[in-house]
């Protein structure tokens, strides 16, 4: 029994060296606290209605959020927004809809049940709008990304004059995270670039972590239910364990074997 | 198989037994005479059936919601991840689900490997666990694919390009599995089809592995003939049943780790940006559990050998039965072999770390190394050792050592480095 846990923790220990060499060859990310991590993390609800902001008034003016629908930003477990002022934001798109009786496309204010409208029409539209770079999905992207939030928040922060000896073409940004350094997107973010609704100083790095943490519920929008449901889960598994553990050493002890 | 006749004691139970005897079935899974020492490695063919049935079930599912379609698929699987009621649970358990079979599977094989459970008369037993293990990386890779993400179709496009390496045929083969002339919605839908159609064939081979199984009976650590029953054995039930509940749960444990706290883990994130063929990712691996095999496909120069090379490395365990010399089944008493084993977990191991680095340099240089030591231990240790190796004495029985002339038992106590306490 002794033998059989040293050696799973070693295949176990193995096996997480070789995760995080797969991720070491990349730079040290910014670190920030996510509210969000570990096995009780939940959402912070002010900085998640605080990132959509961000998202609405930045971002969205070129990455679509296709999975998303006005009706998630009321959900539990999310921005948590009240019906209202989700039904508020939807009706302030205009969604494409029809055809109507007369075989017409028409279009009408969005409601709770539509998808998030997206910015362009296709994705060869958009790629032609930003010179010819397509501005990826934003719904997982955290996930999509090796580094994660730490990944999307550094590089958010990461633009800066390119070093000696590094020529950028027309329309190419250096970023200090980005994969190869260079990037298709300007700097986005700068002090005070937006008014948040609750008065919260709006630093750059105030509004990286915010829209950061938007996107890692928009990527995982049932992060928070799985956290509660895993802790509910392993506690009773573990209780389970240790019960049967007994049971088996008394129907054991019926012969002198041990097991 | 079993040894006594069993009679059914009401009358309807008796007149069903006669025309079906699912009783008589039933009565010798109960009674099957296990022997008595088995160790914690051995719960896991029993964890390996409940890895089995969660990913039938949680695939089934999943095929419920899924579109197998190029256009849609990838979609599916975020309707599924947001919209469907537990989708969430039910998806991750399935993904998460995949790597805990792999890792009971590696633990099963590694287990025999080091009590020499695949020698006779249990050839039959390895043999038919050898097209599992095959089958379960044909499940994986096409389940893989589904969810239509930038690994998937560029993992698909790699290892459906292996076939071409076959001279003359080749091309057409890979043109034939592809439905087409690329990965695209025809490979989709047949690939779909086929997860769908293997965990069938496997659970009917697993249904085969265990009956020839219970032809012999289960070997044991140290590796002699017992009687059955006999003061070495225990019935199945309850002594077997509860050890093996209590083993699966503590599986059970790390399993919900994964599923609840890092889901993505073991997973690339590739896979969530959705395939696009006109974009390449910058490094294409497969999943952890195929990597000691990518590595010895990449370590040969040549395209042919090296889809050579990487099948035999499988296929050369069907013939373990033959290439292994020795009457002595356990490692315990086979001071050598134990040490050569040792060596293989390594190498195995190391494979799987190169397997995931980029072919080049210092990587290739250990990876040829390993692949040919891999070889080696079949072709050649195994063999020789049998007729060189000076094994030490073994026990004749489980509960009666001191017969065989040998104080044993109190030394395989403390040699023996898998014995449980």
């Amino acid at each position: 029994m002794k033998n059989f846990f040293r050696i799973s923790f070693l295949i176990a220990l193995f096996l997480g060296f070789q995760f995080n060499s797969n991720a070491a060859e990349k730079v040290e990310y910014l670190k920030t606290d996510w509210s969000f991590k570990g096995p009780f993390g939940k959402f912070d609800r002010a900085a998640l209605q605080r990132g959509y902001q961000v998202y609405q008034e930045v971002c969205s003016s070129c990455h679509s959020m296709k999975y998303l629908s006005y009706r998630n930003l009321v959900e539990e477990g999310g921005p948590e927004f009240s019906v209202d002022q989700a039904k508020a934001i939807a009706a302030s798109f205009e969604v494409k809809d029809g055809p109507n009786a007369d075989g017409e496309m028409f279009t009408r204010p969005g409601r709770l049940s539509d998808k998030f409208v997206m910015p362009y029409d296709n994705e060869k539209a958009a790629q032609a709008a930003n010179g010819g770079a397509y501005p990826p999905d934003m719904t997982v992207l955290v996930k999509a990304r090796g580094g994660g939030v730490d990944y999307i928040y550094s590089l958010l922060q990461g633009y800066d004059d390119p070093p000696a000896g590094v020529t950028l073409d027309d329309g190419v940004y250096y970023n200090k995270y980005m994969y190869g350094n260079k990037i298709k997107m300007s700097n986005q973010l700068s002090d005070g670039l937006i008014e948040y609704s609750d008065g919260t100083n709006a630093s750059v790095e105030q509004m990286a972590k915010d829209v950061t943490t938007f996107l890692m519920w928009t990527a995982e929008p049932h992060l928070e239910t799985r956290h509660k449901m895993g802790f509910k889960a392993i506690v009773y598994l573990i209780i389970l364990t240790v019960l049967v553990y007994f049971s088996m050493k008394r129907i054991w002890s019926r012969i002198e074997t041990k097991v | 198989m079993s040894d006594h006749e069993y009679t059914p004691k009401s009358k309807v139970g008796k007149w069903f037994n006669d025309r079906l005897p699912l009783l008589t079935l039933a009565n010798h899974l109960t009674d099957y005479p296990t022997p008595k020492n088995l160790n914690y490695w051995w719960t896991f063919g029993g964890i390996l059936t409940f890895c089995l049935i969660t990913q039938i079930v949680t695939g089934l599912v999943l095929a419920m919601h899924y579109i197998a379609h190029a256009d849609m698929a990838f979609q599916s699987v975020e309707h599924i991840m947001r919209d469907v009621n537990y989708g969430w649970l039910i998806r991750y358990i399935h993904a998460n689900g995949a790597s805990m079979f792999f890792l009971a599977v590696y633990i099963h094989i590694f287990r025999s490997l080091f009590y020499g459970s695949y020698k006779s008369p249990r050839e039959i037993i390895w043999i038919i666990g050898i097209i599992i293990y095959l089958l379960m990386m044909a499940a994986a890779f096409l389940g893989y694919v589904l969810p239509w993400g930038q690994m998937s179709f560029w993992g698909a496009t790699v290892i459906t390009n292996l076939f071409s390496a076959i001279p003359l045929v080749g091309e057409g083969i890979v043109t034939w599995l592809w439905g087409g002339y690329s990965v695209d919605n025809p490979t989709l839908t047949r690939f779909f089809t086929l997860h769908y159609l293997i965990p069938f064939l496997i659970l009917g081979l697993v249904v085969l592995h265990i009956w020839a199984l219970h032809v012999p009976g289960n070997n044991n650590p140290i590796g002699i003939d017992i009687k059955k029953p006999s003061k070495d054995t225990v019935p199945f039930h309850p002594y077997i049943v509860i050890k093996d509940g209590f083993a699966l749960l503590m599986f059970m444990i790390v399993f919900a780790f994964f599923v609840f706290y890092t889901p993505n883990i073991l997973g690339h994130a590739d896979n969530y940006i959705e395939a696009n063929p006109l974009v390449t990712p910058a490094h294409i691996v497969p999943e952890w559990y195929l990597l000691p095999f990518y590595a010895i496909l990449r370590s040969v120069p040549d395209k042919l050998l090296g889809v050579i090379a990487m099948l035999s490395a499988i296929l050369i365990l069907a013939a373990l039965p033959w290439l292994d010399t020795s009457k002595i089944r356990s490692a315990v008493f086979r001071p050598l072999y134990k040490q050569f084993y040792w060596i293989l977990v390594a190498d195995v191991l190391i494979l799987g770390y190169v397997g995931a680095m980029p072919a080049e340099g210092l990587y290739l240089l250990i990876a040829r190394i390993a692949t040919a030591y891999y070889f080696l231990h079949f072709l050649v240790v195994l063999p020789i050792l049998g007729f060189k190796e000076r094994t030490t004495p073994v026990p004749l029985s489980i509960t009666e050592p001191i017969l065989g002339g040998s104080p044993n038992l109190a030394a395989v106590k403390k040699k023996d480095g898998f014995r449980n306490q």
